[in-house]
Formats: structure tokens, C-alpha cells, sequence
């Protein structure tokens, strides 16, 4: 497994720490093409450190970041996202001023420099992918509505539209279920399935109904470390991952 | 064409004000003010440059800059030394020990004109410079700060002290800068007299379609892709980060681009007041233009030159006839404008339209509730297919 090249990422050996405390150490992790590789584990167990040190926010203090065979560790955020690494936060973040057409036209690659944006002129191309991206997350009859108003569900889906648009080979989403009733889960679940025909996605999740649902592969973190990596089935009976996680 | 007219303004009510407050300034203020008001009038536009950048830079992208006056006193000083340079030719500075260069630097024992003050010989240049200097300062001083992630508060610190440091410099340099006396005594721009009733009826026009051609640039930026992002980094700037643009590169280029058009204002105050010093550029000049911003409106390019016009007035008329009191009315002001309406004179007036558009929505809305979005109703995400 470690040396499949149908891994897009591959990290090794992944640590930082703040001011002595060592948030995440020794970190391996490695994610095919097309798998949805999800991170469990109980709070403050590392995991969105993990994505932020993957997508640039925080930099890490030892171990490799490759994507694609290409080192990633110290590259500047923007950088890694248009290498084609998109990543969703926890809280719902988009403009919540501009309509959702707005968001998600935003979000498309074109035209990202200063002089770009002055250039910028709204294709047919650009409009029909705004629409073709609405559909996929269910909100093409509100393209109009200014994203504040839409409920909570809908404005994690606009930002894994948002995600779409950049058209990233890797998607991060950090909870992209939290807060959400049943059924939207169920919705969400889908959407995860569907996008990850084209391209892996990596999921931070809580809800071990909804991981068994959608995970490929589950690692398990704990205190910074890797408790144990492999199907959601032999995951779950690991006595270690029951006794610290599932077991609570 | 229609494609730019649209760009430039979002709807018709805009386009009208615009046309409305172009006429005031061209036609009405000047068959109805004497000459010295005009020329005041003329002196408080050219802070107007400033106001727009502030809004570009403190309205849309949340940046607050409390040093401006720094870039208008830039562009300024730039416009200065060339005209006092020609002001300064040997046959009229023939009894100072050093025939040929600016007094004040005679008086302070200099023989030899200072090697900064040589290309300023030339029009061009000058004209260049007053472009360049400002943006190319900000551009560096914003580049070192938003790379490094300073913002909000601290970057407000910042930009203060570098008007204080700015201003100091300026003041104990007395030989090389006139010191805190300034460049005064300023007569002619190539052989033509600025002084003269018909150069200032010039400069005052030649300032209101500068200004003009700056206000539909701003708003041009701001509306395209560029005024969206600008928006986007105030509101979500880890979003934008996120989404691929390098958030610090946008910010120091709106910087800069603030910068350069508040120098082109400090030129045009020279031109038109005949003199520049650092009081006109430290920290109360600076945080003055803040306020002038705030009162007209921070996001709109039209609020924030009548808030310059409105403000500088109150003052002129306030500070004759109660000139212990005016600090405190301004102050007052401005923190009343922060509390009660944040976006201004301007904000104001939007409201007037909208709250009959937010009538009509909320009464739409009520007649068919299958258009309220709510969390337990949300869009089905697969029934399209």
C-alpha cells in the first residue's frame, strides 16, 4: 500500500507541535484515487490540525506532505488549493452577502490574480458550470437567494459546491454533517458518493452511522497518534478504537 | 459601451446621482460661489481622492488605514518641490547666498541643491513620480504587513505611527524639507501664474474631472470580480484564501492602488492652495479623512466626497465662529455616525428605496410561503435526477 502510485497523497511521519505539545506525531496516512478516507477519533485527537496542516493553515514542524510526488509542506495555502487540494471548515463559510450564484461563481478557478479579476467576464462556459455544480448540490432554484438566508444544510452544501467548482483532486470536508436532521444527512451521504467518483475526498467525522455509509477506508486518531487504519468492520472491532472511542 | 455603462452603475437610481452631483460641481458651484469659496471647495475635493481609496480600502476590503495623509502628502510634496523649484530660479533668489535653490534651504546654510531634489526639475518626472511615489511606498509597507497576516486593529496602529514618523521627518529636516514650516511661496507651474483667478477657476475643474475619472474607476473596480473579492476577504477571508486567490497580494495591490490616487489628490491640494507643510499629512489629518469617509459613507465612492465636502464645511463654518468647541461637534459626529448609521449620509439615502423593496418582499414572501427556505424543508439534493 505505501508505495501504490494510485495514491494521490501521501503523508509521512506528520507532526507539529505547539509551544511543547505535540498535536499530532508521527502521523502516516495514505489516500487512493477516488476512496473516501475517513478520520475518526475523540475530541482534540488531532484531526482538523491533520487538514490544516495538509492544506497549509498550520505549518508542520516534521514529516512530508506529497501530492502527486510533489512536496506540499510550506507552500503557501492558495498555492496548494490551486494544485488541486480544496478543503470545507467546520462552520459553514461562505459569503453570505452574495446570492449563491455569486458564491459559486467566486469559487471558479478563472481569473484569481489581481489583473484577473479586473478581466473577468461571466462566460456562458462559467454560468453553465455554476449551474451544472447547483444541480449536483440541490440548490438550483435558489441560485438567486442571498446565501444568508438558506438553512444550515444548504449552506454546507454551497460550500462543497464551492469546492466542486475549483474542480480539486482531493476534497477535505471537516464534519460536513454536524447540525444536520436525518434526512439531509442521508442527502449529504449521496452527494459524498457521487463526487467521489472523479476525485478522493477526505472526511472528518463524529456520526459512525454516517461513516459506515460513506467511508472506503477509516482511520482512527487519538491523542495525536494513529490508533488504528483499515475498513470501517475491522476498525470498529478493534478493541483499542472501542475502548477510547466507540466504546464511550 | 452599454456593457461598460452597466458595469459601472448597478442601477438606474446611481447613474442619476452620479449625473445629479457631476452638475452640482461643473455647473451650479460655480456660477453660485465666489472665486475663494470655489477654490475652499476645490481644496476639499482634492481630499475627496483619499475618501475614495478609503472607501475601496476601509468600505470593501475592511482594511483601516489611519496614515493616508502620508500618500496624499507623498503625491504632494512630489507636486511641491517642482514648483518650488521654479520658483526658485536665480534671478528671483539672486540675494541669497546661494542663488538657484529654494530659500529655506539657503537659510539653513545648504550650497548645493540636495541630490533628491534633482529630477524634480522636470514635469514628466514630477507627474510620474506623483503616480509612482505613493503606490510603490504602500505597495512595499503593505506587502511586509498583510504577507505577515497583520490586520484590524494592529494595522491601523502601524499605518498611524508611520504618519507620525512620516510627519517627524518631514519636520526635522528642516533644510532638505522646509521643516514645519513646509514648501510655501509656490507661484507658477511652467511660466503660468497658479495664483490668478482664471488658473484657479482651471484647477478647481481640472480637479472635479480628475476626481470623476477616479469615482467611476472605483467603482468600476468595484464592480467586478475584484469589488466581489474585496468584499469576500472582508467577510470571509479564509474562504477566499481557501478558494485559491493570494488574499495578501489583493490587499497590498487595493493599498497601493489607494495609495497612488490619495497622492493625486495631495498634487491637486498643492496646485490649488499653493503651499504643502506636515500638518496637512500626520496623524489628525489622517484620521480626519477617516471621518469624512465614515460620515459620507464608507461604501459609497459618492457618500465619501460629499462627506468631504459636508465635514469641511461644518468645520470652515463651526471652527470661525466656535473654534474650542469644533473638535468636540467633529468627534461627536463620528462616533455617532459609527454607532447609529455605519454606512453613512449614504447608507441613508439607500434606505430610503430599499425599505419599499423589503415591504414589497416580505409581503411576496407571505403570499406564497413555498419561498421560505427553512432547515426542517430543505431542497431535496438527488430528486432532480
Amino acid at each position: 500500500m505505501n508505495n501504490n502510485s494510485a495514491n494521490v497523497l501521501e503523508v509521512e511521519d506528520l507532526g507539529v507541535s505547539f509551544d511543547g505539545f505535540k498535536a499530532v506525531d508521527g502521523f502516516n496516512f495514505y489516500l487512493a484515487q477516488n476512496h473516501v478516507h475517513v478520520i475518526i477519533g475523540p475530541n482534540g485527537a488531532g484531526k482538523t490540525t491533520v487538514l490544516d496542516l495538509i492544506c497549509g493553515k498550520t505549518l508542520a514542524t516534521t514529516g512530508s506532505i506529497k501530492f502527486k510526488g510533489k512536496e506540499l509542506r510550506g507552500s503557501r495555502e492558495y498555492r496548494i488549493v490551486r494544485a488541486g487540494i480544496g478543503r470545507k471548515f467546520q462552520n459553514p463559510s461562505i459569503y453570505e452577502n452574495l446570492t449563491v450564484f455569486e458564491n459559486l461563481e467566486l469559487s471558479h478557478p478563472t481569473g484569481r490574480g489581481v489583473l484577473g479579476c479586473l478581466m473577468f467576464r461571466r462566460t456562458a462556459g462559467i454560468k453553465k458550470q455554476c449551474d451544472d455544480v447547483a444541480v449536483q448540490i440541490g440548490l438550483s432554484d435558489r441560485l438567486d437567494t442571498e446565501a444568508g438566508i438558506l438553512s444550515h444544510g444548504q449552506k454546507q452544501w454551497l460550500e462543497i459546491g464551492m469546492l466542486l467548482m475549483q474542480d480539486p483532486e482531493i476534497i477535505m470536508l471537516d464534519e460536513p454533517v454536524a447540525g444536520m436532521s436525518v434526512r439531509e444527512r442521508t442527502q449529504t451521504a449521496m452527494l459524498i458518493r457521487q463526487i467521489s467518483k472523479d476525485r478522493s475526498v477526505i472526511v472528518i467525522e463524529h456520526d459512525m452511522e454516517f461513516v459506515r455509509e460513506i467511508a472506503d477506508r477509516v482511520t482512527v486518531m487519538h491523542m495525536g497518534k494513529i490508533l488504528a487504519e483499515g475498513s470501517m468492520d475491522i476498525v470498529s472491532q478493534d478493541p483499542k478504537v472501542i475502548e477510547v472511542y466507540i466504546g464511550h | 459601451m452599454p456593457l461598460l455603462f452597466r458595469t459601472l452603475f448597478k442601477t438606474r437610481g446611481e447613474a442619476i446621482a452620479f449625473g445629479g452631483f457631476l452638475l452640482l460641481l461643473v455647473v451650479i458651484l460655480p456660477l453660485a460661489l465666489p472665486v475663494f469659496r470655489l477654490n475652499l471647495v476645490g481644496k476639499y475635493l482634492t481630499f475627496g481622492f483619499v475618501a475614495i481609496g478609503l472607501v475601496l480600502l476601509w468600505g470593501r476590503c475592511g482594511i483601516l488605514s489611519l496614515g493616508q495623509g502620508v500618500f496624499f502628502g507623498l503625491g504632494g510634496y512630489c507636486m511641491a518641490m517642482f514648483l518650488k523649484l521654479e520658483a526658485s530660479d536665480p534671478v528671483t533668489t539672486a540675494i541669497q547666498s546661494t542663488p538657484g535653490i529654494p530659500d529655506f534651504m539657503d537659510w539653513n546654510q545648504i550650497t548645493k541643491l540636495p541630490l533628491l531634489w534633482e529630477p524634480f526639475k522636470s514635469l514628466p518626472f514630477t507627474i510620474f513620480a506623483i503616480f509612482v511615489v505613493p503606490a510603490v511606498v504602500a505597495f512595499i509597507i503593505g506587502w511586509a504587513m498583510f504577507r505577515r497576516r497583520v490586520g484590524g486593529v494592529y494595522f491601523a496602529i502601524i499605518t498611524q505611527s508611520i504618519a507620525l514618523i512620516f510627519a517627524l521627518g518631514i519636520d526635522g529636516n528642516q533644510g532638505f524639507t522646509g521643516g514645519r514650516n513646509g514648501i510655501t511661496d509656490l507661484r507658477t507651474l511652467c511660466g503660468w501664474d497658479i495664483r490668478s483667478e482664471n488658473a484657479q477657476y482651471i484647477l478647481y475643474f481640472l480637479c472635479v474631472v480628475l476626481l470623476f475619472t477616479v469615482a467611476l474607476g472605483a467603482k468600476y473596480i468595484i464592480n467586478t470580480r475584484l469589488g466581489r473579492v474585496l468584499v469576500a476577504i472582508r467577510d470571509r477571508e479564509d474562504r477566499v484564501r481557501f478558494s485559491g486567490y493570494d488574499v495578501a497580494m489583493i490587499r497590498a495591490f487595493i493599498f497601493a492602488f489607494a495609495a497612488m490616487i490619495s497622492g493625486l489628490g495631495g498634487a491637486l491640494f498643492v496646485l490649488q492652495v499653493g503651499f504643502m507643510s506636515p500638518s496637512i499629512i500626520g496623524i489628525v489629518p489622517s484620521i480626519e479623512m477617516v471621518i469624512f469617509t465614515a460620515v459620507g459613507g464608507r461604501l459609497s465612492v459618492l457618500g465619501a466626497i460629499l462627506g468631504c465636502l459636508i465635514v469641511n464645511f461644518g468645520k470652515t463654518t463651526f471652527s470661525e465662529a466656535y473654534p474650542d468647541l469644533w473638535l468636540y461637534l467633529m468627534g461627536g459626529t463620528f462616533i455617532s455616525v459609527v454607532m447609529f448609521f455605519p454606512n453613512g449620509l449614504a447608507g441613508l439615502i439607500e434606505k430610503i428605496p430599499t425599505s419599499r423593496a423589503k415591504y414589497l418582499e416580505v409581503f411576496n414572501r407571505v403570499k406564497k410561503p413555498s419561498g421560505l427556505p427553512t432547515p426542517t424543508k430543505a431542497t431535496p439534493i438527488t430528486d432532480e435526477q
